[in-house]
């Protein structure tokens, strides 16, 4: 018997969370007022969190590193959030949200947890609605929808291509009015640095102060980490500047398992990298993919002399392109999952197709979908035999009308039209699925520290569908936390304030004392940046779309090698006592090179390919799936999760055996 | 001012206090055209302004108040605007973003105040003299050659003519922003917004016109 | 290319500061504005210097978190972006570009180019929120049909990202559009009709508080706001306001 125990509540798997609210235990509100929560993060899933919670009377203690809650990396969500409305009467339900998710996940999540997350995903519009967020809406005055890859219904709600920045103002919004009324303290500009344990219970954190430097101590009766992914593990990504692991991180490293680390969602349709000095990238949203065709020439010559600039790709007729997701997946077309379009991306660019400079991109054209919309508008208002230029001018309209934004983003950034010629796009980091191990509560191995939203593995199993993030994070913070918390909060009545001044913090804040002292110390060459890049590197040549065992081998030991440098040889000026950027990005650092050494280690683990984790040595060898990817459920049909143990190469892993009694296993076909 | 103390409110003020000087502003214009047009008109018009009991008691006060305050709210706004910024911009680009008009309504503002002093010392003050402390009596005839005489230094004209184009570039982006501050901004107020700025450079046009008409055209002594 | 920066450096909240000149070579037109700044940071850690500060996290123009004053323009020359999303093809080999942290007695400055923008979270925390519990225990979202242009309008109006470009680029530091963008979303949807007047009340005065300017109507918020807020939402504020006011 595993020691993962994922208190799955008994029962039929519709009845499952209706029937935990009911048996679950409750706080009284007198006595909510005695107990604290510290929420750390404050995107979608710890905004919503914070805000219920202080609703329901705790008092909650928010922490976030950037200068305002509002800014938190959920903002940059841009297409959407699904709901099983069904608004559209095209036959969604609960049922086949959850469906789609987990198979969409490459039957690698837990079917609790994601019929949940179907089950609440109606209230969360009505929610985000009552608060006043603007979604898109028909002229009838109702919600609109859109349909997003994997899935064959319309359930996206959305609002233009900002939607994640529209529903975290609504979440920050709940703040808020709480932080109005007193019963959430906002912490920005702080950083949490180490988790604090008493008798074996989260009993609060360490933060530093990032404006003066100063390391606070916070007690709480419950910590709940909502801290987003490490997709910067690999430098270049679609993160914010600041998204790190480091909260997660050091909660595994005092005990909670970090579960699945090596699913990286690889999002096909980012701008290209431009040269050595990229910072980050840029995601274009994945909505893009209803109306835009991806291609790249079907002869290398024309590949070879578009790159050299010979050639422009408007100069290549139709037969002279190859649509290879339609060519390859003629139900799915360009909507296929984000896994799926990544790796058939990198593929054709392997194979010496790619169109720009580094021959890292493909193209995402628009020319069919304006001409389709110009032909009927053209119809519309009854305009007879309108000319190609009418057709063109009414097609664009519509397109600047659903995109607009978008293709002004990518002029912007890459100095060219894509009304009048293909956008480039290549697959970059997005989204990590793993994360901290958590049961059904959210609750991670140490008792009382939750971890939610993108910060857990829960419910998107080795890939995520798209519109499915802003879901889960908002499903756990408005609608799971609050009841599960406040069951595990009902023991603690009668704690009394959590002292902050015992032995406990003591040796905590002692720790995070010497960490820091040991980087500011180091005294060596190079900049954080350098060690950062180079880390980048190997995770994105070993441990990107496509890995193998010798590969992930060598990614071991490079990455053990680099931290050994960065701890002998990084240099970081400044003081530890003042504003010190340099300094949180080398503590963020510190802690990707340990996790990217886990990250490859689990990735080594799994010699199956199941969504966003593709093994070369585990494809489809004969059949109609030919040359996919080909999943193990007999051996690795569990969750991966790591148990800490000093050096991430000694990590011990624990299997959580995935059950699935209400879908059957099948190979996930997109064809 | 005590009562009218949010930044709202006082945008709403000075928006009320203006619109209300540029009505006056164009009641005045109608009056001085009559010395072009017809100096009797002028004449028996401008007795009535001095002389008629609701104007005098009522309504000049309310004009004054209105300048006044007008004025002082102006001064008060600035003092506090530039207090918003202590630590003013090494490059400001202000011209990227703005009007010049728009921007220096303190400079335009400040201009005209010093015309209206001059204009105070030229007829207001010599009239209330007239009137009121030698009490000299009535006479409804003597307006028009008196006004004329005042127009004869080309200094007083040029001095005239410099305070109108200031004149017309306060209101430039004073006439048409005091919709936008009583909350008058949709589609409808494009059309009135045109009308403020034709109104704000024919009417200043105007006054400099009638100035030098009477400049040119001066009565024998 | 090869440009003269001149920087605002500052150590901390209460130091003088001053403007630094530093001269930078090898910055690509493709680079963004941010790139080149880690260029000039990385030279100067190798030189054992401290890096310039500047707040910045996204770097794609939605989180809001950039900020600069470049040339004299909040978040530069271009129109309808942010400095993280503003590249250096807009400048020219040779160039000397002056860059400062956006000024406001409201924003005081935190170092070098950072400013604290919390005067924004007090305003939007004195109202800026529809008052529903968030159990999700509401009417279907569905169950209140909103014209499509209210809808729209009210959509972007919370388009602001949060970001100060509009106070700074104000010669009176007036921070009325970022106000005001908030006030119009809730004020063009039926759920923010119950509270509108005491919102509009609330923020209005919390924004006096802060130390803003008031507004003279120069519009240079609105050429200058990255997401091209418009000023007709002022105009609602005004309105607004005033007719909270009347009703007393």
């Amino acid at each position: 018997m595993s020691i993962l125990d994922a208190k799955i509540p008994e029962g039929p798997l519709a009845d499952k969370w209706t029937k935990y609210k009911n048996e679950i235990n409750l706080v009284n509100p007198a006595n909510k007022r005695n107990i604290d929560v510290i929420v750390v993060g404050t995107g979608l899933a710890g905004g919503a969190a914070a805000a219920s919670l202080a609703e329901l009377g705790y008092n909650v203690k928010t922490f976030c590193y950037q200068d305002s809650p509002r800014r938190a990396h959920s903002i940059a969500a841009q297409g959407g959030i699904n709901a099983s409305k069904n608004y559209q009467g095209d036959g969604d339900s609960d049922y086949r949200l959850f469906y789609d998710t987990v198979k969409g996940g490459d039957y690698r999540s837990r079917e609790a947890n994601v019929y949940r997350l179907a089950e609440v995903s109606g209230n969360i519009i009505d929610q985000c609605v009552a608060q006043g967020v603007p979604f898109a809406r028909e002229y009838g005055g109702l919600l609109d929808n859109r349909s997003f890859g994997g899935v064959l219904v319309s359930r996206t709600f959305y609002a233009k291509g900002q939607t994640g920045q529209q529903l975290l103002l609504g979440a920050y919004s709940a703040m808020n009015r709480q932080i109005n009324r007193g019963k959430i303290q906002s912490f920005n500009r702080h950083e949490m640095l180490d988790i604090v344990k008493v008798d074996g219970k989260a009993r609060g954190i360490i933060a530093r102060n990032l404006v003066t430097g100063e390391i606070e101590r916070h007690g709480a009766h419950a910590v709940v980490l909502a801290t987003g992914g490490y997709g910067n593990v690999f430098y270049l990504s679609t993160n914010a500047m600041g998204s790190n692991v480091t909260a997660a991180w050091k909660a595994h490293r005092r005990g909670a398992f970090f579960a699945n680390p090596c699913y990286t969602q690889i999002h096909p349709t980012c701008i290209p990298v431009s040269g050595d000095h990229q910072s980050k990238l840029t995601l274009m949203s994945e909505s893009l993919r209803n109306d835009g065709r991806i291609w790249v020439p079907k002869k290398i010559e024309d590949a070879v002399a578009i790159r050299e600039g010979k050639k422009k790709p408007t100069d290549l007729s139709e037969d002279e392109r190859d649509y290879y997701l339609e060519r390859r997946y003629p139900a799915f077309g360009n909507l296929v999952p984000r896994d799926v379009a990544s790796r058939a991306a990198k593929e054709r660019c392997d194979a010496g197709f790619g169109v720009n400079k580094t021959g890292e991109a493909v193209y995402l054209d628009f020319a069919s979908a304006i001409d389709r919309y110009g032909k009927m508008e053209a119809n519309i208002h009854k305009i007879d035999n309108p000319s190609a230029q009418k057709i063109y001018d009414l097609g664009r309209d519509v397109i600047e009308n659903k995109y607009g934004n978008l293709f002004q983003m990518y002029e912007k950034i890459v100095d060219e039209n894509p009304y009048k010629t293909p956008m480039m796009i290549y697959p970059a980091v997005h989204y990590t699925m793993g994360g901290l191990w958590v049961d059904y509560n959210l609750q991670t191995n140490i008792e009382g520290c939750y971890a939610a939203g993108e910060a857990n593995f829960s419910d998107h199993g080795a890939n995520r569908l798209g519109a499915s993030a802003l879901m889960q994070g908002l499903a756990d913070g408005y609608f799971v936390l609050p009841y599960t918390i406040g069951d595990y909060l009902s023991n603690d009545i009668r704690t009394g304030k959590i002292p902050t001044d015992t032995p406990e913090f003591d040796q905590v804040e002692k720790d995070v004392n010497d960490r820091i002292h040991k980087l500011m110390n180091a005294s060596g060459k190079h900049s954080v940046d350098h060690f950062h890049k180079k880390l980048g590197k190997i995770m994105w040549n070993k441990c990107g779309m496509s890995r193998n065992a010798k590969d992930l081998e060598s990614a071991i030991t490079e990455i053990a090698a680099l931290r050994k440098e960065f701890w002998a040889d990084v240099k970081i000026p400044g003081s530890a006592d003042s504003m010190n950027p340099e300094l949180e990005k080398a503590g963020r650092v510190a802690d990707f090179l340990e996790l990217g050494e886990l990250f490859a280690k689990d990735a080594l683990n799994r010699s199956e390919s199941a969504g966003g984790h593709y093994r070369e040595e585990s494809v489809e060898l004969d059949g109609p799936q030919k040359g996919e990817a080909l999943r193990d459920d007999v051996n690795f049909k569990y969750v991966a999760a790591w148990e800490y143990k000093g050096e991430p190469k000694d990590a011990v892993l624990h299997k959580e055996d995935l059950k699935f009694e209400n879908i059957e296993l099948k190979t996930r076909s997109y064809k | 001012m005590g009562m009218i103390s949010s930044s709202i409110a006082r945008k709403f003020a000075m928006a009320l206090s203006g619109l209300f000087l540029v009505f006056f502003l164009g009641q005045h214009f109608v009056i001085n055209l009559t010395a072009v047009l017809d100096p009797d008109t002028f004449n028996s018009w401008s007795h009535f302004m001095g002389n008629n009991g609701l104007v005098q008691a009522l309504l000049q006060p309310v004009l004054i108040f209105g300048v006044v305050f007008h004025f002082v709210m102006g001064f008060i706004l600035e003092l506090k605007n530039r207090g918003a910024r202590v630590k003013s911009y090494a490059k400001y680009k202000g011209s990227a973003n703005a009007s010049w008009a728009s921007r220096n309504m303190i400079i335009s503002g400040l201009v005209i105040l010093a015309f209206l002093c001059l204009h105070f010392y030229d007829f207001w003050f010599p009239e209330m003299i007239h009137k009121y402390v030698d009490a000299l009596p009535l006479d409804p005839t003597r307006y028009y050659a008196e006004t004329v005489h005042k127009f004869e230094s080309p200094v007083r004209v040029g001095l005239y003519v410099i305070a109108f184009v200031l004149l017309a570039i306060h209101l430039w982006h004073g006439f048409a922003s005091s919709f936008q501050s009583v909350g008058f901004n949709n589609k409808y107020s494009k059309a009135l917004t045109k009308f403020a700025k034709v109104y704000s450079i024919l009417i200043p046009l105007g006054f400099i016109f009638i100035a030098l008409y009477l400049h040119l055209n001066q009565l024998p002594h | 290319m090869k440009l003269t920066l001149k920087i605002w450096r500052q150590a901390n909240a209460n130091a003088k500061g001053s403007m630094q000149t530093y001269p930078i070579d090898g910055i690509e037109g493709d680079m963004s504005f941010l790139e080149m700044m880690d260029v000039l940071n990385e030279q100067l850690i190798n030189k054992g210097e401290e890096p310039v500060v500047f707040d910045h996290d996204c770097r794609e123009g939605i989180c809001g978190s950039c900020s600069l004053q470049i040339n004299g323009e909040p978040h530069g020359p271009d129109r309808g972006v942010t400095t993280c999303q503003l590249h250096m093809r807009m400048f020219n080999d040779g160039d000397e570009i002056v860059i400062e942290p956006f000024r406001a007695k409201a924003f005081p400055v935190i170092k070098d180019l950072m400013v604290d923008r919390s005067a924004f979270d007090r305003i939007q925390q004195a109202g800026g929120y529809v008052s529903v519990n968030t159990s999700g225990n509401t009417i279907d979202a569905n169950s209140t049909p909103i014209e499509k242009e209210n809808a729209d309008a009210a959509f972007e109006a919370a388009t602001c990202i949060g970001c100060g470009a509009c106070v700074a680029a104000c010669k009176n530091a007036s921070a009325m559009l970022f106000t005001s963008a908030k006030v119009s979303q809730y004020a063009l949807l039926p759920q923010g009709q119950v509270e509108a007047s005491t919102r509009v009340l609330n923020m209005v005065e919390q924004m006096d508080k802060e130390g803003f300017g008031n507004c003279t109507n120069t519009g240079a918020c609105e050429v200058e706001c990255p997401k091209g807020i418009s000023l007709e939402n002022i105009a609602r504020m005004n309105r607004e306001y005033m007719a909270a006011v009347s009703k007393g």
